[in-house]
């Protein structure tokens, strides 16, 4: 690498990535598929006749709903992980705290969304 | 690397939150910020339990409602039972902050997808919309509480 110039030049001689607008626009996706799913549960959930196990159970294992829940698991984990990733980049600023706290969240969401989808796959497919 | 030490001590900082005027959309913009935190650690966590507990069976669904549902009116004030008590009182007042940080989550993250497209910056629009949300998100945790329980 050349060290010609001020650090400023540097960067500017180097452009953009072009791809800086990724992050905010799957923030934006996944934020609209929380919405919907989202809207779609807590309207369905309202209407159960009781939340005893039975009938949440019942209502969990419809094809339909299990679509839902896992889409809507699927886009929150997404969602909190890259809504997440803001926040630490904005207020963890030393080098391997925040490699840390980052590699903490990626390992976390991804736990996360599998043991949630694995617990929804296990209602769905009437195994439990 | 003394120099580079001493300039970013010395970079210029840009006014921080005790410098504003504090007014409906700060309050909105932070509070998008604080709810969805709560929704990442408190929502996400009490949704993994609940998923967790329905796909254990109904003794582990009895565990789950037991502590995140519990009936505040018959709680057990005697002997170690107590502190049982408070975490369960801790975790109604928990839920009731999930549910309002999703209401305010959801209300301010429509307005994003409004600002997004430019519109809503005139000062008197902002400042009408910032109110409403966060009125709206009160109002309807309250709703939605209502809803649940008068069932």
């Amino acid at each position: 690498m050349t060290t010609k110039g001020t650090s400023i030049g540097r960067v500017r001689g180097l452009g953009s990535a072009r791809h800086g607008a990724r992050q905010w626009l799957l923030e934006r996706f996944t934020g609209l598929a929380s919405l919907f799913t989202s809207l779609y549960l807590l309207v369905s959930l309202v209407m159960l006749s009781d939340l005893q196990y039975a009938t949440v159970r019942e209502w969990i294992a419809q094809p339909l709903v299990a679509t839902v829940l896992a889409l809507f698991v699927i886009a929150n984990f997404w969602h909190t992980r890259l809504g997440l990733q803001m926040v630490i980049e904005d207020y963890v600023h030393e080098g391997a705290n925040k490699f840390a706290t980052l590699a903490l969240l990626n390992l976390a969401v991804f736990a996360g969304a599998a043991y949630g989808l694995l617990c929804i796959l296990r209602l769905a497919l009437g195994v439990a | 690397m003394a120099n580079a030490a001493n300039r970013a001590i010395n970079r210029p900082l840009s006014p921080h939150l005790q410098i504003w005027r504090w007014g409906p959309h700060m309050a909105v913009s932070i509070l998008h910020r604080v709810s969805g935190v709560i929704l990442s650690i408190g929502g996400l966590g009490v949704l993994l339990w609940w998923l967790g507990a329905l796909a254990g069976g109904p003794d582990a669904y009895a565990t789950f409602t037991g502590w995140m549902w519990a009936d505040l009116a018959h709680l057990d004030w005697h002997g170690g039972a107590i502190v049982a008590s408070l975490v369960k009182i801790v975790l109604k007042l928990t839920l009731i902050a999930i549910s309002w940080a999703f209401f305010e989550h959801t209300l301010s993250g429509v307005r994003h997808f409004v600002l997004d497209t430019g519109a809503g910056y005139d000062l008197d629009t902002n400042k009408a919309w910032s109110v409403a949300i966060l009125v709206l998100g009160v109002v309807l945790t309250a709703a939605f509480w209502a809803l649940l329980l008068l069932k």
